[in-house]
């Protein structure tokens, strides 16, 4: 994980840890104190360099093992890697060299649009993890809160005919916004009021989420479509449906939903960045203890993190539903996993929106890669190549977990620092 | 010294990247010699022991050993040398008896297994050896940190040390504790060890050193033999100019009360009475000092006045204003400043950097923000004004707390607190693990405020500190006051009070 978040581990610095001042001595347990006092300066620019370096390198290293441990796997079911790798790479549109010949532009144009349809939720998504994080909790309920969204999009789509587009749009779009909001914000109310804890409750609202869709959506259920033998709903009207991206063509054309969720990249950004919101937030997500000490309220930082972060979530599932699905039937509910792969691009982008912008294209291309309809079977079956996908991103999150151990290693070998026992940052989160 | 140096240290330099902490350092130990390392944090003396215990490499110079040179690239070579080394930290097992602790590594075997009386008779030969004491059967967790201490001794000796090396050994120890280990360094200098002694404490210094290595920022000012070192002179050595170890100021002018605390009681985590039924009163251009041992009270009673535990009865006014069970925002909106007791946990955000954190009271305020959008131009602007008035070194508004040492982390806390010129400051141990230098600073600027007409309500654990600030002072036993006596008392009278000796008078 971010080695600035919560449960980051940090050694003492070389001369740390000095309890008592000169003239008297303190009666004081070892344990406690727990001063970072001084520290050459060059275990602090080597923290600083290995915060900075290690953030590109960590994550793009664990990726690069994971393609080879992949490579591996490929060749033992008797396929070239290479082959394989550079024909998933062709499916997902970003050969940049593809368009410059005139054959071969249209198709990776039309891959390209499939992979960053998967890529808009994504984000979303992981920013919902992302900024819960930041404030120092796990927010595992991504999906259930993109499954809210999504429902509330859906039913302000299939109704409100009458509504202009743009109004109709921007109400369907808040309504996701705001089902978000509450489905995140029961997990902050428990959490900020009675402490329960975010990774229950959101696992719980999750399960929550999906059982309501399902009853929702199923035979009989009070939103079923119009077909009476099929789990499905009503479709969204026009009006409703997200506008085609500039150029976009073929059967299911990207929407400009790519637009939303770069844009809401930045909104993460300068929010966290820039306002007292986002001060109080990260306060919180460092140090609640300080936090409270310097007048910040702990918990309600809580409630607002987890429904903002439940708000982008949301806004996921009405971008799926107003631009590309339009329907949804209870057994894509079963099968939906946005939100949790959300949570594996915010590890893998480090809770940063540039971070996040990649590692939602990484796996976005992945999906798109593997999927039955771009692969070629000859050089690698689609069926297979399905699993080596998934096995992939398994890995990088495997390798991002085990960031600390690896930077740890590194440090060691450097000789960084003494092999002086690790102090858990004080004053972190249960 | 006429004997031949048993280790010599020369020319030793250690770059990490952007600094020089060592810088051509030399240091030699005789034998049968206590030779005090003595420094302010990061003077260097930790990374100068971790070289000749084979954690670091120098980049340059020389390590001789009994006139040769040698090469020490772990720290299991440095023991094979007879090099032993007492961290801070103590590196014991837990759930593992004393015996078991010391000869772990190097046990003595009954064919495979390990001869559990011969380990306890052997620990038992050594600690009698060295007037050690200690029950090699017992649980290490359930013996007292300054038996650890004995046991972690006893580890480097069991392993055949002639150099003891000693990192800040007292900085966990109660007094009793300390006097101890003088005691035991003494035995062990009568058996012909030699013991280096890592500390800046300039007291401890005087008392046991044989000989005195001052290093500042990373070089060698001297050796020095203690026959003629006073804690001045060392103290000049250590920060490179002359150091007020006595506060100097005038006689205070105490105007109206401005924090009245009436009868509170508070209860801490495990639902005891912490605080019972204190009262107190500071007025405005006086320092009032909290003396007591450490666990009586003094942190819940802080809390309960800077409202981060609600009192259970009982009332705080600040000024004409009532605070009691107000938050913390209310609290310092009213005119309260503190100074938390410790400035990692509470005081500062390590990973905000420190423009970030000089605003942690009045981020959602003009100017620093206006309609929930911060300024971080004002931000870095006043970060910067205030860092040069409180003189913090190691890094600018734009650098991460956690970058800073110690020292200067508490000049941020105390250039913030004192920085939004609060009526009542509260300075819950002010100078805890920071150096002479820093110290004197944050006292002067203590008593200017007084000056000015704050009121400063001091708790501090270290006696000197209380004596020589405060104005009156109030020491607090098991959860109440006991006693009030002017600046003027004897460091045993409040001893005795602080123990609860002086209660019936008091009451």
């Amino acid at each position: 994980m971010s080695s600035s978040g919560p449960g980051a581990e940090r050694p003492d610095p070389p001369e740390g840890g000095v309890p008592g001042g000169p003239g008297t001595d303190r009666t004081d347990a070892p344990t406690g104190g727990g001063d970072g006092d001084g520290g050459g300066g060059g275990e602090r620019l080597a923290r600083w360099f290995s915060g900075r370096i290690g953030g590109i390198l960590v994550p793009a290293a664990a990726a690069l093992l994971a393609f080879i441990l992949g490579g591996i796997v490929v060749l033992a079911t008797g396929h070239n890697p290479l082959g394989a790798y550079k024909a998933i790479f062709e499916g997902t549109g970003l050969n940049v060299t593809s368009y410059f010949s005139e054959d071969s532009r249209q198709s990776a144009w039309g891959d390209l649009q499939q992979t960053l349809i998967v890529f808009t939720p994504l984000v979303l998504s992981a920013i919902a993890v992302a900024f819960a994080f930041r404030c120092g909790m796990f927010n595992i309920g991504g999906q259930g809160q993109y499954l809210v969204g999504l429902f509330a999009a859906l039913y302000v789509g299939v109704n409100f005919d009458s509504l202009p587009a743009a109004l109709h749009i921007l109400l369907a779009a808040g309504a996701s916004v705001a089902a978000g909001f509450i489905w995140g914000g029961i997990a902050g109310i428990l959490k900020g009021v009675v402490g329960a804890h975010e990774v229950i409750t959101t696992i719980m609202l999750n399960w929550i989420a999906v059982f309501g869709g399902q009853y929702l959506f199923e035979l009989g259920g009070p939103l079923q479509g119009p077909n009476p033998s099929v789990p499905r709903s009503e479709s969204v009207v026009d009006s409703a449906q997200l506008p085609e991206f500039p150029g976009s063509t073929g059967l299911q054309p990207l929407h400009i939903g790519v637009l939303v969720a770069v844009s809401a990249l930045a909104v993460y950004y300068v929010i966290l960045n820039r306002t007292t919101l986002g001060y109080g937030v990260r306060a919180v997500g460092f140090n609640p203890e300080a936090a409270r000490y310097g007048g910040i309220p702990v918990g309600r930082n809580y409630f607002l993190a987890l429904a903002i972060s439940g708000a982008f979530a949301g806004l996921g599932g009405a971008m799926d539903v107003l631009g590309w699905k339009f329907t949804v039937a209870t057994n894509d509910i079963q099968i939906s996993d946005v939100g949790f792969i959300g949570i594996a691009v915010a590890l893998l982008g480090r809770n940063k929106a540039v971070g996040i912008f990649f590692a939602a294209l990484l796996f976005a291309a992945l999906r798109t890669g593997t999927s039955t309809r771009q692969l070629d079977a000859e050089t690698f079956p689609p069926e297979l190549a399905g699993n080596l996908s998934i096995m992939i991103q398994a890995l990088i999150i495997l390798f991002v977990g085990a960031e600390l151990l690896i930077v740890y290693i590194w440090g060691a070998r450097r000789r960084f620092r003494p092999a002086g026992p690790l102090r858990v940052q004080p004053g972190l989160k249960q | 010294m006429a004997d031949a140096p048993l280790l010599e240290l020369k020319g030793i330099t250690k770059r990490f990247p952007g600094v020089v902490a060592n810088d051509d350092v030399n240091f030699e130990l005789a034998p049968g010699e206590v030779h005090a390392l003595l420094g302010e944090n990061g003077a260097g003396k930790s990374t100068l022991m971790n070289i000749l215990y084979g954690l670091y490499h120098p980049d340059e110079g020389e390590i001789r050993l009994h006139g040769k040179p040698a090469r020490i690239s772990s720290p299991r070579e440095a023991i094979d040398l007879g090099i032993g080394m007492v961290h801070q930290h103590f590196m014991l097992i837990p759930v593992m008896t004393v015996a078991e602790n010391i000869v772990l590594a190097s046990e003595p075997k009954r064919g495979p297994f390990l001869d559990l009386n011969d380990a306890e008779e052997r620990v038992a030969d050594i600690s009698k050896r060295f007037g050690l004491t200690v029950s090699p059967g017992a649980r290490v967790e359930s013996i007292s940190v300054g038996q650890q201490q004995r046991v972690e001794i006893l580890k480097a000796l069991y392993r055949g040390a002639e150099i003891l090396i000693l990192d800040e050994p007292t900085a966990v120890l109660t007094p009793q504790e300390a006097s101890e280990l003088f005691e035991v360094i003494g035995s062990l200098k009568e058996q012909g060890k030699s013991i280096i002694f890592i500390t800046h404490k300039l007291n401890e210094v005087l008392e046991i050193a044989d000989r005195i290595t001052v290093l500042r920022r990373g070089k060698t000012i001297d050796t020095v033999p203690r026959e003629g070192a006073t804690e001045a002179s060392l103290a000049r050595l250590m920060v490179g100019r002359e150091v007020l170890l006595r506060v100097d100021k005038p006689p205070a002018s105490p105007g109206e009360v401005v924090l009245k605390v009436e009868d509170v009681h508070v209860v801490d985590e495990r639902g005891l009475e912490a605080v019972r039924g204190v009262s107190l009163e500071v007025r405005a251009g006086e320092i009032v000092g909290i003396a007591g041992v450490d666990g009586n009270g003094q942190t819940e009673l802080i809390d309960a006045i800077t409202g981060l535990r609600k009192p259970t009865s009982g009332r705080v006014v600040v000024g004409d204003e009532d605070v009691t069970g107000d938050t913390c925002r209310e609290c310092f909106e009213a005119g309260l400043g503190h100074i938390p007791e410790d400035r990692q946990v509470r005081g500062l955000i390590l990973d905000f950097t420190l423009a970030e954190n000089i605003v942690i009271h009045d981020f959602r305020e003009e100017p620093t923000s206006s309609l929930g959008w911060l300024h971080p131009r004002f931000m870095l602007a006043r970060a910067k004004e205030w860092l040069q008035t409180f003189d913090v070194r190691g890094g600018g508004p734009a650098t991460l707390a956690a970058a800073l040492s110690g020292g200067n982390q508490q000049k941020v806390v105390v250039a913030r607190e004192i920085g939004r010129e609060p009526r009542v400051l509260i300075a819950a141990q002010p100078t805890r693990g920071i150096d002479v230098g820093a110290i004197e600073f944050i006292h002067r600027r203590l008593v200017e405020e007084r000056d000015e007409g704050k009121a400063i309500l001091l708790v501090s654990f270290e006696l000197d500190e209380v004596l020589s600030l405060s104005d009156r002072i109030l020491v607090m036993f098991e959860g109440a006051i006991v006693g009030e006596y002017s600046s003027d008392v004897t460091p045993e009278e409040l001893g005795i009070a602080m123990t609860g000796g002086g209660r019936e008078k008091a009451a």
